[in-house]
């Protein structure tokens, strides 16, 4: 039977037979994840359960990204909740201070996902591995308990949309402008329930980053995961992060899928999302001269290696314009070193940047960065609601890195082909 | 048991930034995240709930974060029953984990106005709507939702299936 790429993982994890769409099984869990912010909420839940261990210490993570370093006393609360669990109950993984980086980043770059893992995180982002071929999907925090316990938990068998990249990549395009012209195209539900796959020719020039900032997004269509193969980048990438002996994975080309997209990105330009959806999306030149207060460069989307170095090729030798915060927050400690070892601190510390430890921080309103009223930011993060990066008032667009550093430099929103 | 109240109409992709601002996210404690309950959608909209009214919504309510904290912030609020167009699918699996109802109905919501007061009856897929007499008509809710719903939420379920395994 041909099989789709979320129904073969699953399949993977289960011993009843995936047959179809809306079907529900039973899963073994490979990984359980959760953050500052849900973990007490779990634990809480885990507790008056009844529960007593968890299913196993190795596979549980536990990450203090959100508000660490801790931005306050409720939120330095919080954490000592974690840390607690963690110690009675001899977690592994369990991640604070200056091993600490935001979550969906860290991950991966520690091999702790690889292909054809299932994982569940308390955190809408945890779709993220899909970019490495891990079935992975955000889930509130009780469900979570639940998984921590019983290392199981039931999965609907997702429909899914294939989504077919044709065409060569432009310079100045990365994964992020990709997956905002995705969400553009089929809306913030346009996925709801269901698995995106990504397939086609320009996989191959798509790097597991980029990949990785792509299923971040999936959640913003409303989707369950978005799934990539497994292919040679794929292996590359996690044996260089200390996955022992990674397996290629992929969908059965002819298999079911409910819609397909195709998308040519040969002629495509940058793209940036509008206040106040991820599917208010506008080609960058239609918005050249909009003024703005303040960039944001990290986040579990574009907080990576790559897009610090992204940041870095626009900005070398150019100043951040005058009145605007330029932020720049390598989203994990592995990152900020590397960052730091090529000489691209200097090079952001000399046109005026900040630079920040790891954390999710403004991305969620949280600290180091939050906008006051009238204020407009262009964010390389993945969800520009209202009122997400602080006042009700302020207004939040989402780009690559590529753009947020141009319009760095100008002042306003800018192309970084056309500075 | 049907569920009884007036109507806050609010509209479609009300995120949960929407319902409670990750500035709110502090705590866990359902009474004090229901003091701020749509405060990301309108500062201080909470003040015009009572207890055991609804929420009515367009499409694809509750879709962002995973943070329990949503569905909790509507309970707190005390508000016992969400009905919308379509719902987003973590805060769909939250809600009734938590113990709060939802019910999706799709164009229908057209039917029902701010301020009307609806009798739901969820097993049958059923809303009357005491103001204009009109009958909504949808597929029933499953029974595994239906028993979260009877039990409280997920946590007495799993605990009572720990307690007789």
């Amino acid at each position: 039977m041909q099989q789709t790429l979320a129904q073969k993982i699953l399949q993977m994890h289960t011993d009843e037979i995936v047959r179809e769409p809306g079907q529900i099984v039973e899963c073994r869990l490979s990984g359980v994840l959760a953050n500052d912010i849900t973990g007490p909420l779990a634990i809480k839940s885990f507790r008056a359960m009844g529960a007593k261990r968890v299913f196993d210490k190795n596979k549980i993570f536990l990450v203090m990204d959100h508000y660490t370093p801790q931005k306050d006393i409720a939120s330095a609360n919080q954490v000592i909740v974690s840390r607690k669990f963690a110690a009675e109950m001899g977690i592994t993984h369990y991640y604070e201070g200056g091993c600490a980086g935001v979550e969906h980043a860290l991950l991966p770059e520690l091999g702790l996902v690889k292909p054809c893992d299932l994982v569940i995180g308390a955190d809408s982002h945890t779709c993220t591995y899909g970019g490495i071929g891990a079935f992975s999907t955000g889930l509130g925090s009780t469900d979570i308990a639940c998984g921590m316990a019983l290392g199981k938990l039931w999965f609907k068998v997702p429909q899914t949309i294939r989504v077919v990249i044709r065409g060569v990549m432009p310079q100045w395009v990365r994964g992020k402008d990709l997956i905002l012209r995705l969400i553009g195209e089929i809306g913030v539900d346009g996925a709801l329930y269901k698995a995106l796959e990504f397939v086609g020719p320009a996989l191959k020039e798509i790097d597991v980053e980029a990949r990785l900032c792509m299923s971040n997004m999936a959640i913003e269509a409303g989707a369950k995961c978005g799934l990539f193969p497994a292919d040679e980048l794929t292996l590359d990438y996690c044996r260089s992060h200390g996955v022992p002996a990674p397996q290629q994975i992929s969908g059965d080309d002819t298999s079911e899928a409910e819609r397909v997209v195709t998308m040519d990105i040969t002629d495509m330009e940058p793209v940036v999302a509008c206040p106040h959806l991820p599917e208010n999306t506008r080609p960058v030149s239609e918005l050249k001269d909009k003024k703005i207060d303040q960039v944001v460069i990290g986040s579990c989307t574009n907080g990576r290696i790559s897009d610090m170095r992204d940041a870095a090729r626009v900005l070398r030798g150019r100043k951040v314009a005058k009145g605007v915060r330029c932020i720049i927050i390598p989203a994990t400690p592995g990152v900020w070193r590397q960052a730091m070892n090529e000489g691209l601190f200097e090079i952001f510390a000399e046109s005026g940047c900040v630079v920040s430890a790891p954390t999710c921080g403004p991305c969620l309103g949280g600290y180091m960065g939050v906008l006051g009223d009238g204020e407009r930011c262009i964010s390389t993060s993945n969800r520009n609601f209202r009122g997400r990066m602080g006042s009700l008032e302020s207004e939040l667009y989402l780009s690559s890195p590529c753009v947020a550093a141009a319009s760095a430099v100008t002042g306003s929103i800018a192309d970084p082909g056309v500075l | 048991m049907p569920f009884n109240g007036k109507v806050h109409k609010v509209g479609a992709h009300i995120d949960t930034d929407a319902i409670i601002p990750a500035r709110f996210l502090v705590t866990t404690d359902t009474k004090k995240l229901g003091e701020a309950c749509m405060e990301g959608l309108e500062p201080g909209w909470v003040r015009r709930v009572k207890e055991g009214d609804i929420i009515v919504a367009g499409r694809n309510f509750g879709c962002g974060s995973s943070r329990e904290h949503a569905p909790l912030s509507i309970i707190g609020a005390g508000i016992r029953a969400v009905v919308a167009h379509s719902f987003a699918r973590i805060f769909y699996r939250n809600a009734f984990n938590m113990g709060l109802m939802l019910l999706e109905i799709g164009d229908q919501v057209n039917k029902i106005n701010d301020g009307d007061v609806l009798e739901i009856f969820p097993g049958e897929g059923k809303i009357i709507n005491s103001t204009t007499g009109d009958e909504i008509i949808v597929p029933p809710l499953s029974p595994m939702m239906q028993t979260l719903i009877d039990k409280g939420g997920m946590v007495n379920y799993v605990r009572e299936q720990l307690r007789s395994n």
